[in-house]
């Protein structure tokens, strides 16, 4: 039987614009040019190689987002995913963690799945949560920060690097996984590949699709509030010298005279 | 007065840092209450106790070392029936935070991750974080069920607050889900002697710029004359020059030391994000233009290799 692999992506304003808040402190996503989560990328790479490696897979990816997060799936399309499904809601718009792994719960249940692929964490909100969430929505193992991942004989097994120590961890499917920036770089969608995306199916569901309730998410079903976002006001510009053969040493008078020496 | 839980993070009865400095923001909320969970859970009573626990709960079975994350899960919300408290605080490493968002989802509460301080508040605690790598800071408060938030290392002192510190043990019932991740083997981190990373005081870091795994003694050198944690940027790390544990950047440590030396790094986005908020800035680089300038307190554009070692030498010189 086929392996049926749904891969969470998500589309994150581009980290190297000038993000900030809208009027209603959640992300602003209109002014900045958006894109495919660059740790994303990496759990689309890793779902793409347990798909090569099994008899017979079928790879798909979700995301929940607004309409311009269709480039996203496109792009997961490109790099050689099978079809997509994109959950776009006007009431979505807000929807905190909690929300978020509501409505992927949902979606990766009704898609059928053998095994989820996440990335580490989003690069907006950073996080960093999402798939332990769907882990406990869905009742299934969470396999999470790997940096190694394969599947054999419906077992999953990787290896997580932790603070204290490196883990090998192992989970019957159907099971979750999100993996690190340390799994391997992703592959660049050849020509041939994003030519075959844009025939590929993209099926749009909205929150009916799912019997979710718009209470149940966006700003007013958030679990939390953010009451102020300020601009970090910009650090005073600092002592620059150039070495002229005393920089170390005017470096270490710098440290002493901030009590560091 | 509530009751603040706070999980604990120990290595076999170690209390690390972060756990004690939870304490400290704890006591500005309410009185708090310890969990302590697994290999050594009872050994950690005394320092809690010394930094304001008032209880300290304590569980200890084989499954927390065997299984991942979820067994943690069970005992926290035990410990959260059992106490009802006004807050569950949980220290924002990686574990912490997957924890901290299952407890909150089990409990039907909102969850705020990476807070960088913590006040009470008229409708409970106000985290502050800091968004965009740093570039925001925000406020933000669960609004629905017991707040959980997890906190980062170095966002508040550590004081001696002496409790009682009553040692209790926790009843637990694992769930069913509590055994579906094995931990088949763990090969603990091997301790290098310096201070750890996200605890530290100091933290010298190393990038691109310093060219060779070889070359990254003179980074260490430095960092040892100041009883510094050594870090590196994500290119350092990528070329194997340093082990991926010392990243500090988006995709590795956050830190926040009272001080922060850059070396051979550029500061692009995703550095900048894991020590922006660093209260002094120094870099070392050649190139003038490089945008770790735009942060940094003092710099010195010039070659580490003149620099950097010049700069130990004095250090080790002033220190006698
Ligand atoms: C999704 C994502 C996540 C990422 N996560 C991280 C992360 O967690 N951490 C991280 O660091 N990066 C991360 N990056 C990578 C980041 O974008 C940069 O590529 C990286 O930080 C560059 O490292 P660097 O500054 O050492 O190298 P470079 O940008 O190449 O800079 C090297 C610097 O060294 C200077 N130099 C060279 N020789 C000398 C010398 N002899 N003396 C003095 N100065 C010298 C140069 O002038 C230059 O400024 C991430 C990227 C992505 C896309
Ligand atoms: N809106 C979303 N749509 C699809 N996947 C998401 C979304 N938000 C988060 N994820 C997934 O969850 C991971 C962790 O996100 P986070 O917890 O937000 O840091 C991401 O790398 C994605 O794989």
């Amino acid at each position: 039987m086929s392996l049926r692999i749904v891969v969470t992506v998500k589309y994150v304003p581009d980290a190297t614009g000038d993000r900030h808040f809208a009027d209603d402190l959640t992300v602003d996503r209109d002014d900045v040019d958006g894109l495919l989560s660059e740790l994303d990328e990496y759990a689309v790479e890793q779902a793409l190689q347990i798909a090569e490696d099994a008899d017979d897979a079928e790879v798909t990816v979700l995301t929940v987002g607004p309409e311009d997060a269709k480039d996203a799936l496109r792009k997961a399309l490109s790099m050689g995913a099978d079809k997509a499904i994109h959950v776009e809601d006007d009431d979505l718009h807000g929807t905190d963690a909690i929300g978020t792994s509501l409505v992927l719960a949902k979606a990766i249940e009704k898609a059928g799945f053998d095994l989820v692929v996440s990335g580490m964490a989003s690069t907006d909100g950073t996080m960093g949560v999402v798939p332990a969430l769907v882990a406990e929505r869905l009742g299934v193992p969470q396999v999470t920060l790997l940096s190694e991942v394969s599947v054999e004989d419906g077992v999953v097994k990787g290896r997580r690097d932790g603070d204290a120590a490196s883990e090998q961890l192992e989970a019957s499917l159907p099971a979750i996984v999100s993996v690190t920036d340390q799994s391997g770089e992703a592959r660049y969608p050849s020509f041939k590949g994003i030519m075959a995306a844009k025939k590929k199916p993209v099926e749009s569901w909205d929150l009916s699709d799912l019997d979710i309730e718009a209470e149940e998410v966006g700003l007013e079903g958030a679990f939390t509030t953010v009451e102020a976002a300020n601009e970090r006001p910009a650090r005073t510009a600092g002592t620059i010298v150039k070495d002229e053969g005393e920089g170390g040493k005017q470096l270490a008078e710098f440290l002493a005279s901030q009590k560091f020496i | 007065m509530a009751e603040v839980l706070v999980y604990v993070d120990h290595v076999d009865g170690a209390v690390r840092k972060p756990t004690l400095e939870l304490l400290t923001l704890a006591r500005r909320i309410g009185e708090p209450v310890a969990v302590a969970l697994g290999n050594g859970a009872a050994d950690t009573a005394a320092v809690l106790a010394e930094h304001g626990a008032v209880k300290v709960l304590t569980h200890d079975a084989s499954e927390y070392a065997d299984y991942l994350v979820v067994p943690k899960v069970d005992a926290l919300q035990a410990a959260h029936e059992a106490v009802s408290p006004a807050a569950v605080l949980v220290p924002s490493s990686a574990e912490g935070k997957e924890i901290a968002a299952r407890l909150a989802l089990r409990i039907g509460s909102g969850i705020i991750t990476d807070a960088v301080d913590l006040e009470a508040g008229g409708e409970g605690p106000v985290a502050t974080q800091s968004v965009f790598a740093a570039s925001f800071t925000t406020k933000s408060r669960v609004s629905k069920g017991t707040p959980v938030i997890t906190v980062k290392p170095n966002s508040a002192a550590v004081e001696a607050a002496p409790a009682a510190g009553t040692v209790e043990a926790l009843a637990v019932t694992f769930s069913e889900k509590a055994t579906g991740t094995k931990v088949t083997a763990r090969t603990p981190r091997e301790s290098t002697g310096r201070p750890e990373l996200t605890e530290a005081a100091i933290v010298v870091s190393g990038g691109r710029g310093v060219n060779g795994a070889e070359n990254f003694s003179i980074i260490e050198a430095l960092a040892d004359s100041l009883g510094a944690a050594v870090g590196a940027s994500r290119a350092a790390v990528d070329a194997g020059w340093y082990p991926h544990t010392n990243q500090v950047g988006q995709t590795g440590k956050s830190v926040s030391p009272q001080l922060y030396i850059a070396n051979g790094i550029s500061g692009a986005i995703q550095h900048r994000a894991g020590m922006q908020t660093s209260k002094t800035i120094v870099a070392v680089n050649k190139d003038a233009e490089a945008p770790i300038f735009e942060l940094v307190d003092y710099g010195v554009v010039g070659d580490l290799f003149d620099v950097v070692p010049q700069l130990t030498d004095e250090i080790k010189a002033r220190k006698g």
